[in-house]
């Protein structure tokens, strides 16, 4: 493959792998920006992979080309309302949001395999017969250069992840909503004289992240995979949980790093294919590693200063100081 | 009721409220609950084999609930004793493989290498939390990452390729004929043993040394500690330093006894996170990870037995597991319930 050829595989691959991660990076903003801890974004992610494909290998003949969408609808319900329990756990129960986020992440593979099993009676789905689709946008797939590279085979989901992340930043910066949802997760004692409900914030926030992380299990399964088995999902709620931590905690930002770790992805499975003398060289492991080890190098603040919530992970408990 | 007795019962309440949704889920899945837990039962009980097996499966469970609960009393949440177990299951299986020495020098070495590899694991998150203030709980998360693939991959480089370690060398191995054969032939081996003088080594340190005073001390309060001259950001490397060697240890078990190899690995091995669940159900305390380990230990393996014995998926037992995590961690409305339960007695 020439230089331009590897270009054009590459970064549209990365987009697409970066399209679940953003969904569910940004979900897992807004519940850490309300002050809870938000470990079990990947059993969230789990339960809206598991969710999209049975939608999708049921209702397949009501909807035709429209199931991929309306499974992603449909995983995004089911996975806010999984939050739930994190939500309960953590904000009403006074749990620790790190137990809790451990337990909602055995709690969603166990539930997705044993239903898979009760279903199909073996450990994977069936495939599915509709994928979401790959469009080549009309025109601007023309330009030269640019066009091959962003606009043809692009998955729309990956054209909604983008936008997603400009309408957070919109939500968390610009609305009442968003100034609540961030003053609790700074100061919920402050919040509370001014006479913002700390709890009802808290809970939608957790049960947005959950819908988010739903609708990101289901783009992975139906982009990438095709079928749902106990190795679907395997870490990519927790990648998407790095890509929040390395955007820190900014939806503009995730967007970013989750963009740059569907490139490493991309880069750890094709390395060993791309013509380029210096990539056939590194082993496959360090694309592997990349996004973990740049984590923990942000947090160490060798990558500018990551700035964590002040109240994350904090239960507020009404009178005490 | 005295705080005691509170404290006791609520990982009791949270077990039975765990069972209890458990066989809610199997009656509305259309299993019978009944059947099912007679399954469970007997996949753990049943013979001596299943026994054998139990405790075999027990072993690796009570030091990961060793490696969180240590960790837990410095006040550090040690998530990474997932990446800790494989990088020590690795040295173990590598050290185990590689040398020729005779038994008494060999299998030590060995189980050394194992702790050693999961002291380093827990020493990058110690000294990030020590010096830095990075939380340890996502740099943990991130080394269990780091950790599957590096093992992968020299996985793949010492055996030339193939996803598969060589057999390690019988001077190195914990397989025990005598337990083998006790228990009906089963893979039962001396790794239970090993686990069990590692929780006295836990209560020793903690409770009869100056370094467990202070390590306890540092997490009750870091400030207090500091101001009695105490030296914080010591004790917090240490503590993730002993627990990744519990961690490590808990790979030798697999890597020296259950298998005496290693296979690539495709996700994690569960064990890490059950240990969690093992430390929370066991309240931090040597004594009480034995019981959180024998619970979780015999579930995971009665469980194999529900598929053949009741039709049942293995995964429900994964679901209870959960729930009585979920439970444990909810505790405080647990105590709020007994409470509102002992005011009612007193007034009447």
């Amino acid at each position: 493959m020439s230089f331009l050829e590897v270009l054009y595989f590459i970064i549209p691959t990365s987009i697409a792998y970066a399209a679940p991660l953003i969904f569910t990076a940004i979900g897992g903003v807004f519940s850490e920006r309300s002050g809870v801890v938000n470990i079990g974004l990947e059993g969230l992610m789990v339960m809206g992979a598991f969710v999209g494909i049975v939608f999708n290998l049921a209702f397949v003949n009501v909807f035709g080309g429209w199931t991929p969408w309306i499974a992603l609808l449909a995983a995004m319900l089911v996975a806010a309302i999984f939050s739930i329990m994190h939500a309960v756990a953590s904000v009403s129960f006074r749990a620790d949001q790190v137990v809790s986020g451990v337990a909602i992440n055995m709690l969603g593979i166990a539930i997705a395999l044993f239903s898979v099993k009760l279903m199909f009676g073996k450990g994977q789905t069936d495939f599915i017969q509709q994928k979401i689709p790959r469009i080549n946008v009309p025109i601007l797939q023309d330009i030269p250069i640019i066009g091959p590279m962003f606009f043809k085979s692009l998955y729309g989901t990956s054209v909604l992840a983008i936008a997603l992340a400009f309408v957070a930043w919109f939500v968390i910066y610009k609305t009442p909503f968003g100034l609540r949802l961030r003053s609790v997760g700074e100061h919920p004692m402050a919040a509370d004289t001014m006479g913002i409900n700390v709890a009802k914030i808290r809970y939608a926030a957790v049960i947005i992240s959950g819908g988010l992380a739903g609708i990101g299990g289901a783009i992975y399964s139906q982009t990438m995979t095709g079928d749902f088995g106990h190795a679907t999902i395997n870490g990519q709620g927790f990648m998407a949980l790095a890509a929040m931590i390395f955007g820190k905690w900014h939806p503009i930002g995730a967007l970013g790093a989750a963009l740059f770790f569907g490139f490493a992805q991309t880069l750890a499975i094709s390395a060993g294919s791309i013509d380029i003398d210096f990539i056939q060289k590194i082993p496959a492991v360090y694309f592997h590693i990349l996004p973990y080890v740049l984590t923990i190098l942000a947090l160490a603040g060798f990558i500018g200063k990551a700035n964590a919530p002040k109240a994350n992970g904090v239960p507020y408990i009404k009178g005490s100081r | 009721m005295s705080n005691r007795v509170v404290s006791l019962l609520v990982p009791v309440i949270s077990i039975i409220l765990g069972l209890l949704v458990g066989a809610i889920v199997m009656l509305f899945s259309g299993y019978d609950p009944v059947n099912g837990y007679i399954a469970l039962w007997n996949g753990i009980f049943g013979d001596s084999y299943a026994i054998g097996e139990t405790i075999r499966q027990i072993s690796p469970y009570i030091l990961a609930g060793l490696a969180v609960a240590f960790a837990f009393r410095t006040g550090l949440f040690n998530i990474g004793v997932e990446g800790q177990l494989m990088v020590g299951w690795f040295a173990a299986v590598y050290v185990g493989a590689a040398f020729e020495l005779p038994m008494i020098i060999h299998l030590p070495i060995t189980l050394l290498a194992a702790a050693l590899a999961g002291a380093i694991w827990g020493l990058v998150p110690g000294i990030l939390k020590a010096t830095l203030r990075v939380h340890e709980v996502i740099v943990t998360i991130m080394m269990n990452y780091v950790a599957l693939h590096v093992v992968n991959a020299l996985i793949k480089t010492v055996s030339g390729g193939s996803y598969k370690t060589e057999k390690i060398q019988p001077t190195a191995s914990l397989r025990s004929d005598f337990l083998s054969n006790l228990t009906d032939y089963s893979t039962l081996h001396y790794g239970i043993f090993v686990a069990l003088a590692m929780v006295i080594v836990m209560w020793f340190i903690l409770e009869k040394t100056k370094t467990g005073f202070e390590l306890k001390s540092v997490g009750f309060n870091e400030n207090a500690s500091q101001y009695a001259g105490m030296n914080v950001k010591k004790n917090i490397v240490l503590s993730m330093v002993i627990s990744g060697a519990f961690a490590g240890l808990a790979g030798a078990m697999e890597g020296l006894g259950t298998f005496g190899s290693m296979t690539s690995q495709g996700g994690f091995t569960g064990i890490g996170f059950d240990g969690i669940a093992v430390a929370l159900l066991g309240a931090n305390t040597p004594l009480g990870v034995i019981f959180g380990a024998s619970l979780f230990g015999s579930l995971k393996y009665g469980a194999n037995n529900m598929p053949n014995a009741a039709n049942i998926p293995l995964e429900i037992v994964s679901i209870v597991v959960a729930l009585i995590i979920f439970f444990v961690a909810s505790g405080y409305i647990i105590r709020v319930g007994l409470q509102r339960l002992n005011k009612k007695k007193e007034a009447k």
